[in-house]
């Protein structure tokens, strides 16, 4: 048996140094085929003595096994490895760009509407919207602006050739959205603004955010945990406020709300108010039983402080350099 | 309104510093816009007498000035005209440093030494007087340091009021918020009754007491010639923003700072006759103070000295009628003017004045006399002369009665959510002027003080005793939310998700103004009648726009131009039109494509530039979102803006619902843009509304797929074809698809192949071979019948 233990050696070695699956099929066949060395061992059996032969054939059938085995791990190895070798060849550098459009960008002013709408959404507002050409009526005389009232002169009003005008406030929505759902209300209206002025603080156009809440058990004392909760949602962390007396016709009492900035000035952000009882007159809501308040926020100035924008008038260049910073 | 601490210091004890102050001040409702010094540094900057002038030896235009100091004589080269020996004067000493860190050192001036320099206003940041130097009145003591001399240690507390607070633009009236605020005393200056010493009476007549029910005059005669306004109120003047003119006009203006009030002063001797406040006649004209005519009109009330206006009433004096430095005789007037009288007319006129801006607010209508007493006394002190009786026209009833305003507590409760003990509601009302009737049950009626002109209602008396109160001390109270949720309506999309698929595919979002450039409107819609601003701020910005596509176009080119490799933008916005029913506006969802198709990057070797295809996909995306994209056809169309060949309409039924094109060749040259450039606009009201999703069964049976070219003349489209071939399959095609389209080699040079695969699939059975070979055969036996088609091998 000398001899098949010596065979059995010769092929384990030659099983370890099969190269790839090809080499490893020959010396599968070289021993296990059919006139393969082992096979012919087996084959041999019948030499042996009927005594012999049981044992014999099992230490072969062993072998066998054990050599089957090692091919067959043997072949595992080949096998990854050359997948290891194919893969190789198929690397990429992934620093590379990715292949297709480049992410577009929103407007810094929309970023931060959508921002506003979605706080205040939140606490049950809902958006309204209104014309841009609006008419004496709505931008001014409902919100308590009679002619000749100092007031109008406050607004710079851009009017066009047929007597209409651009708006100068986004406040006729609050007439507008009274009108149509009665009270109680609970609406922003965001849009464009227009006023006749044009320097380095102020464009011709820009964008406000009113806000209106009218029902029943509504106060000052609400307005301010409305705009305090606001404050610190929208730029996320709390924040100090001012509310100082201030006068708009629309509402009274009126207050300015200044922000505290990091360099420790006060910062004006929104004027707001409870609704004037001739407001709610013209709207035909009994303002005995109901109160309101209402508020006007400039987007921009908001904008400008969430994100450090110095210079108002890039909101409306849309230089890509800038439009491409708000991603 | 701009206030010196120091004045308003004498008006109320205040030991709050000026920042403490002005934020005070601002807590009160009066806006404090700045703090600032009432003079810039200087230092070594005295009182001085020129004792004697001489020519200078070598300059005509310089004087050598001997100068005392009150310790030493020193020698001075002036340049000023008005130098003269005698006078007291201001002078920079050797070492001083003036405003704008000007150094005076000892220096030679032609040849002549020069100690020190003797200043202008403008030199000591006291003024734009350049003219020549300061002079000082004769009593300034010698040798005492300027700053001290004319208290230039001092704020100016510039007050931003708010058109409600008329009754603040004066020092009382800041003293007295301020007072009331503190609870402190407040200090009135003397404004005791001058007796009459001389009877010069001027009638005054009220023809139109609705307007001016009260006009209180005085004359004074004998002033002496070429007086001068004292330094402490050419001071306080200049601190409150009023230059110094005459001691005539430097009174008037001064008691208009105090008291609010403002006053007029006329030359007597050019009054032709009693004085009649009448309404002007239409086209009536007077030449103002500032020298120009206006024309009035019959809205406006004047001051006539018999049959000719002299003066615009609470506007501006007449020219016929000013003060002069030969004024001997001056008449005053302090009147009260309607509100009504006087809004809104000086803007007519196109001025603005402090005394238009005073009564278009509201002064009080019980001041007149004290404003008069008040400048007489001043007048006197300064130019001497002798006061007139005193002559107060006034019509009871057209003053402005003060009616009681009701209070509920109940209501005061209600709109600020801070109840308040009834007190503490009087303690605030009474600090204010306000007297107040209670009924014992928390209910007041409340009478305003004659000045307050803005406390009409209920709410004006919450705003004044939470404005006492302070704003801080109002809480916060959570308000009660909606009860309901918020609703969510599938079929309806939101703005912000199509923004969102655009940004996604690589554009970015801008915000263009809404007027625009009437000429690019009309190179781009040369057939629409723009919507004219009545005022534009500037020639671009003169039309409301009729497209977004002019601003998309301006941008682009001017971020193209800034080297811009690739534009992608887009805008929301509305559209303006004038119709029949007025000016429309139409919510469009803008955008623009130029420059290459994609970034630029090594996978794209190509670099190929942007066309039509690529942006109709951006537009199928957006059409998809809705879920309405089988009820959309894309026609083609013509647009003036855009290359005939290349521009495609989208309709919804019979509804435009936006545009898609090329801009045509001919615009892109005139705008000098080289490269192609693709527009979109689109009605946002059709993307807002989607369809909802219906399921339909799937089936269980495979599909056949079978390809077809077929060729057919350029001039049919694509669309036409698949329709044809979709009607034809019948009910077994379940999709079409366009996977091919070739011209060239093999084809007719006047026609293309279209390679169709036609996808079949029935939901009931298995379809055969067979079954395809006969949807295909009728597929083209219509398209060979009615588009002339060939099948191409």
């Amino acid at each position: 048996m000398s001899n098949l233990a010596e065979l059995v050696e010769q092929a384990h070695a030659a099983i370890r140094a099969a190269a790839d699956l090809a080499g490893l099929d020959q010396v599968r066949v070289k021993y296990l085929g059919k006139k393969g060395l082992l096979t012919a061992q087996l084959k041999s059996l019948g030499q042996l003595s009927p005594a012999e032969r049981p044992a014999a054939g099992q230490a072969i059938n062993r072998e066998k096994v054990a050599l089957q085995e090692s091919i067959r791990a043997r072949q595992r190895e080949l096998q990854a490895a050359a997948i290891a070798a194919e893969l190789e060849r198929d690397v990429l550098d992934i620093t590379l760009d990715g292949r297709g459009q480049a992410m577009g960008t929103l407007h810094p002013v929309t970023r931060t509407l959508r921002r506003m709408k979605t706080i205040f959404s939140q606490a049950g507002f809902t958006v309204a919207t209104g014309p841009e050409v609006e008419n004496e009526y709505y931008n001014f005389t409902a919100l308590n602006i009679p002619e000749n009232h100092p007031a109008r002169a406050m607004h710079d009003t851009f009017y066009l050739r047929n007597g209409n005008l651009l708006r100068t406030h986004t406040s006729p929505v609050q007439i507008r959205a009274m009108e149509r759902d009665g009270v109680p209300i609970r609406v922003i209206a965001p849009g464009r603004v227009y006023r006749y002025d044009s320097d380095m603080t102020h464009t011709p156009m820009f964008h406000q955010v009113e806000g209106l809440a009218v029902d029943e058990g509504i106060s000052f004392a609400t307005l301010k945990s409305v705009l305090y909760e606001f404050v610190s949602r929208f730029f996320e962390r709390d924040v100090e406020l001012r509310f100082r007396p201030s006068y708009f016709p629309f509402t009274e009492p009126s207050a300015e709300v200044d922000i505290l900035s990091d360099s420790g000035q006060w910062l004006e952000i929104l004027g707001c108010g409870m609704v004037h009882p001739n407001v709610l007159g013209y709207v035909g809501v009994d303002a005995e039983r109901y109160t309101g308040y209402a508020f006007g926020m400039g987007v921009e100035r908001l904008a400008m402080l969430r994100y450090g924008v110095d210079d108002l008038r890039l909101f409306f260049e849309n230089d890509s350099r800038f439009l491409s910073q708000f991603i | 309104m701009r206030v010196s601490r120091s004045w308003l210091d004498e008006w109320v004890s205040c030991d709050l510093d000026s920042e403490a102050l002005a934020e005070r001040l601002t807590e009160l409702g009066l806006e404090v816009d700045s703090v600032e010094p009432a003079a810039e540094l200087f230092t070594k900057v005295v009182v001085a007498e020129v004792l004697a002038t001489e020519p200078h030896p070598n300059a005509d235009q310089l004087t050598l000035c001997h100068v005392t100091n009150g310790r030493e004589a020193l020698q001075v080269v002036c340049g000023a005209a008005n130098v003269r020996g005698g006078m007291k004067a201001v002078l920079a000493e050797v070492g001083a440093t003036l405003p704008g860190d000007v150094g005076i050192e000892a220096s030679t001036l032609r040849g002549v030494q020069s100690q020190g320099m003797l200043c202008s206003r403008r030199e000591l940041g006291l003024g734009e007087d350049a003219e020549g130097i300061l002079e000082l009145p004769a009593d300034a003591p010698v040798g005492e340091d300027l700053r001290g001399y004319l208290r230039l240690e001092d704020q100016v507390i510039d007050i931003d009021l708010t058109p409600n607070r008329g009754d603040c633009f004066s020092m009382l009236g800041i003293a007295r918020e301020l007072a009331a605020s503190l609870e402190q005393p407040l200090t009135i200056p003397v404004a005791d009754p001058v007796p009459a010493a001389v009877a010069d009476e001027v009638p005054v007549h009220l023809s139109a007491p609705e307007g001016c029910p009260r006009f209180v005059g005085r004359a004074i005669r004998g002033l002496t010639a070429g007086a001068r306004s004292p330094a402490w109120m050419v001071e306080r003047l200049r601190r409150a923003g009023v230059r110094s003119i005459h001691p005539v006009v430097d009174v008037t203006n001064y008691v208009m700072l105090e008291f609010g009030q403002p006053l007029h002063g006329y030359d007597l001797a050019k009054l032709q006759d009693r004085i009649d406040v009448r309404w002007s006649q239409p086209g009536e004209k007077l030449t103002l103070l500032d020298g120009n005519e206006v024309e009035l009109s019959d809205t406006m009330l004047v001051i006539a000295d018999g049959p000719r206006a002299v003066a615009l009433a609470g506007i501006m004096g007449g020219l016929s009628t000013a003060v002069d430095d030969n004024t001997q005789d001056v008449f005053l007037e302090a009147a009260f003017f309607a509100v009504d009288a006087i809004a809104g007319r000086a803007r007519q006129l196109g001025l603005h004045t402090d005394a238009s801006l005073r009564f278009e607010r509201g002064v009080d209508p019980q001041q007149q006399a004290r404003a008069i007493e008040r400048a007489t006394r001043l007048l006197l002190e300064i130019a001497g002369g002798e006061a007139g009786p005193l002559v107060d026209a006034v019509s009871e009833r057209h003053l402005p009665q003060a009616a009681p305003v009701p209070l509920r507590a109940r209501r005061l409760e209600q709109l600020l959510g801070l109840s308040l003990a009834a007190p503490q509601v009087e303690n605030v009302l009474g600090r204010l002027g306000m007297t107040m009737v209670s009924d014992g049950a928390e209910r007041w009626q409340v009478t305003p003080p004659p000045f307050r002109f803005d406390i009409r209602i209920e709410e004006d008396l919450v705003e004044e005793i939470a404005r006492l109160v302070g704003y801080d001390a109002i809480p916060l109270t959570p308000a009660p939310t909606a009860a309901s949720l918020a609703s969510c309506t599938e079929h309806a999309v939101e703005e912000d998700e199509l923004v969102d698929i655009l940004v996604a595919r690589g554009y970015q979002e801008a915000i263009t103004y809404s007027f625009i450039d009437e000429k690019l409107q009309r190179l781009l819609f040369p057939d629409v009648t723009p919507v004219g601003l009545a005022n534009p701020i500037s020639q671009d910005m003169g039309v409301l726009r009729h497209s977004l596509w002019p601003g998309l176009l301006s941008t682009a080119r001017a971020n193209l131009h800034r080297q811009a490799q690739r534009q992608r933008l887009f805008e929301l916005g509305c559209e303006f039109d004038e119709g029949a029913e007025g000016i429309t506006e139409t919510p469009i969802l803008a955008g623009i494509a130029a420059g290459s198709r994609w970034p630029e990057r090594w996978w794209d070797s190509e670099r190929s530039t942007v066309d039509f295809y690529d942006v109709k996909a951006d537009l199928e995306a957006l059409v998809a979102r809705t879920g309405r994209h089988q009820q959309v056809d894309w026609v083609r169309a013509e647009h003036p803006a855009l290359h005939p060949g290349q521009s495609a309409q989208l309709r919804l039924g019979d509804q435009s619902a936006g545009w898609l094109g090329t801009l045509h060749p001919v615009v892109s040259a005139k705008l000098e843009i080289d490269q192609p450039v693709v527009l979109f606009a689109l009605r946002l009201d059709v993307l807002l509304t989607a369809r909802l999703p219906h399921y339909v069964r799937l089936s269980k049976f495979p599909a056949l797929r079978r390809d077809l070219a077929v060729v057919v003349d350029e001039d049919v489209d694509a669309a036409t074809v698949v329709a044809h071939a979709r009607e034809a399959a019948g009910s077994a095609l379940s999709d079409i698809i366009v996977f091919d389209v070739y011209r060239g080699r093999g084809i007719d040079s006047s026609r293309k192949s279209i390679a169709l695969g036609l996808i079949l699939q029935e939901t009931s059975r298995t379809l055969t071979d067979h079954d395809a070979e006969g949807t295909v055969g009728s597929v083209v036996k219509r398209l060979t019948e009615k588009l002339g088609a060939t099948i191409r091998n």
